[in-house]
């Protein structure tokens, strides 16, 4: 058997695995009744309907013949990549790292690491752009989100500030 | 003469100083960002919902609605300037609305898109506070069982006026149920999937899966394309209003979009796309005027009538949204997420026990609508200057908003992770094809689901006829059945597969 649409082929599988693991998960919570139902009925419905779907969907893949095999293509791993970590560093900035004794940065610092992060992802990265970039989102951010909405966010580092 | 009474209220509520205020706020904003192309509606409104937090209730809904008015106005003009649908339901407004750019013509389809889709607004308005009151009498005459039939009949009208393959769109809406059902069950209190994991006993936060699914998941898609040679038509835009003549032409367009748009609006799923697509179908099918441009090279039909269907069917949408509590989109299940932020819960009771923000919020609409009009004609040449900032200065800029308001909605550094999370899922979707707005109106819809089943079973005993004795059940179910048979008949299913190949 040959895969006729790559596309459609992982989507059934992946419909398929989800589909078993939330009906496996359901097992655990009592099932009841379909006049009383438990916490575990539903779920296990819901699972089972999307474990049927993502076979149906698999084997139609194999089976349906496409113009070009519908490929998934090359995963862009570069701004995959360096968008999370944008998101992972800004979140590391504002909230701080407990496990490795990081203190909270505050708002500047974390837009200033995600902006330099995040600009990676591009095509062509400029230092001296970035850095007026992040500048004026700072600035933008701090009007908007601390004066204007009065959010509640440590602004700048705990050494910086006291 | 509820109506003009109920409406007297409405407007009462929404022309004080600071509600008008929320309304261009809403609007601007909703605009500025909706104009960014790759980002659609639902994003914008994900990324500028926590702005509204802080407000009362009343008016962050304004400001919501502005949003929502702005970020569509703000697809538009994207896809008539620079080939690019901001959205899908501008989809077919970039075939003629760019060749009008292209002849010159910028300012008369931008004017055109503007005004068509005020007077679609204003038609879509009346007839949601006609509808809102005889529907919601209707409403308390629906047991569990027949919510959980009309939300079965919603969700399959989801998928089968949703481009792309059926099955893909249905797997995706039970997997969103099934990604609500994360959290705590209300009637046992057993935590289900949480992983144990302490912040998932209380569910995923939709935010979390807007922002990552629609946000992230973009950018990323975007930016794995290389920056094409993106055309900017700014020198041209000059002369804004359209002429006599284009007016003639205009008038009956905007009419015919209006009427359809407002039909196809109600029924759940389809919404704005499918208006639109519908529009532009049935204006081609009009006999061309003398003289006339044909369609696919600039014909001002092209522009006016599918912007007036799309507009009058977003508001229209919020109907089954307002009387039953039931988001017939995507978009609408963003909203009734930020109802319940604000402890409104959607459904036929906030017009008894709440009036001034239900009738509120339907005056804003048709004030935001305005605002619309006021707003972009004379401010068009800012938008067109947005249109040409480079994409790389873009990108990191809207990482930003999204994390500080995924961040701000909880304050905590878990949803950060959450969202980064659901970002990476959002880029698999995007490679497997899989159209992922049906996901997100499953996540909102999965625990009334379950609420409504148990509670119909329940009454029942377990028996499942229920469904199908209940005489309005049973006719909402038959209408689902109803739907799904005439989109697999081979003919219709040649044609659908043409209708959404069409750009």
């Amino acid at each position: 058997m040959r895969i006729k649409s790559q596309r459609d082929f992982f989507t059934g599988l992946m419909f398929l695995l989800l589909g078993v693991a939330f009906a496996w998960g359901s097992g655990n919570y009592p099932m009841g009744s379909a006049g009383r139902m438990g916490p575990g009925y539903f779920p296990l419905m819901l699972g089972i309907i999307l474990s049927v779907l993502g076979v149906v969907i698999t084997i139609k893949a194999m089976v349906i013949e496409t113009l070009d095999g519908d490929p998934i293509g090359s995963f862009s791993w570069k701004p995959l990549v360096f968008i999370i970590a944008a998101n992972l560093v800004f979140g590391i900035a504002i909230g701080g790292m407990p496990s490795i004794g990081l203190p909270p940065q505050g708002l500047i610092v974390g837009i200033f690491a995600l902006t330099f992060v995040a600009s990676n992802a591009g095509d062509e990265f400029n230092f001296k752009e970035v850095f007026v970039l992040a500048v004026i989102l700072s600035v933008i951010s701090y009007a908007a989100f601390i004066m204007l909405l009065k959010m509640q966010f440590p602004v700048w580092p705990t050494w910086f500030a006291r | 003469m509820d109506l003009i009474n109920n409406l007297a209220l409405g407007f009462g509520v929404a022309f004080t100083l600071q509600n008008l205020m929320y309304a261009f706020i809403g609007c601007l904003l909703g605009t500025l960002i909706g104009v960014l192309p790759g980002i659609g509606p639902l994003a914008t409104i994900a990324m500028l919902l926590p702005a509204t937090y802080a407000l009362p209730p009343v008016a962050a809904l304004i400001m919501l609605a502005g949003i929502y008015y702005g970020a569509q106005y703000g697809g538009s003009t994207t896809a008539i300037l620079v080939n690019l649908p901001g959205e899908s339901s501008s989809v077919v407004t970039v075939i003629d609305g760019y060749q009008m750019a292209r002849n010159g013509r910028a300012g008369p389809a931008l004017a055109a898109a503007g005004l068509g889709s005020f007077f679609a607004g204003c038609v879509g308005t009346l007839i949601l506070a006609a509808f809102a009151a005889p529907l919601t009498e209707l409403a308390f005459k629906f047991g569990p069982a027949e919510y959980f039939s009309l939300m079965i009949l919603g969700l399959i009208g989801a998928v089968v006026l949703a481009s792309g393959s059926l099955l893909k769109a249905v797997g995706m809406i039970v997997l969103g149920l099934l990604l609500g059902m994360v959290g705590t069950d209300v009637n046992s209190g057993v935590a289900r999937f949480s992983l144990d994991i302490l912040e998932l006993t209380d569910g995923i936060g939709f935010i979390v899966i807007a922002m990552g699914v629609f946000g992230y998941g973009e950018i990323i898609s975007n930016l794995s394309k290389h920056e094409d040679d993106r055309q900017v038509f700014t020198a041209t835009v000059s002369g804004l209003m359209p002429t006599k003549e284009d007016f003639r032409n205009m008038l009956p367009a905007v009419l015919r979009g209006t009427a359809l748009g407002s039909l196809l609006g109600i029924l759940p799923g389809g919404g704005a796309v499918m208006a639109a697509f519908a529009a532009y179908t049935l204006e081609k099918k009009t006999a061309l005027r003398p003289g006339e441009v044909p369609f696919g090279k600039g014909n001002i039909r092209g522009v006016a009538a599918p912007e007036a269907a799309n507009n009058a069917g977003a508001q229209t949408s919020f109907i089954p949204l307002l009387t039953l509590g039931i988001p017939p989109n995507a978009v609408m299940a963003l909203m009734v997420g930020a109802m319940t932020i604000h402890n409104i819960q959607p459904g036929p009771q906030v017009m008894t026990s709440n009036p001034e923000l239900f009738w509120g919020l339907i005056a804003s609409m048709w004030i935001g609508n305005l605002m619309l009009v006021v707003l972009n004609l004379p401010l068009i040449g800012i938008w067109i200057k947005l249109l040409t900032v480079p994409y790389r200065w873009l990108y990191p800029s809207i990482v930003l908003f999204c994390a500080i308001g995924v961040f701000s909605t909880n304050n905590t550094t878990f949803d950060v992770w959450m969202v980064g999370l659901f970002g990476v899922i959002g880029y698999i979707f995007i490679k497997l094809g899989t159209e992922p707005a049906p996901l997100l109106l499953g996540f909102i819809l999965g625990p009334m689901m379950e609420e409504y089943l148990r509670r119909a079973l329940l009454l029942s005993r377990g028996d499942w006829s229920v469904f199908v004795t209940r005489p309005l059940s049973g006719s909402l179910l038959l209408a689902a059945v109803a739907m799904l048979v005439v989109v697999m008949l081979p003919s219709i299913k040649a044609k659908r597969e043409e209708a959404f190949v069409e750009d």
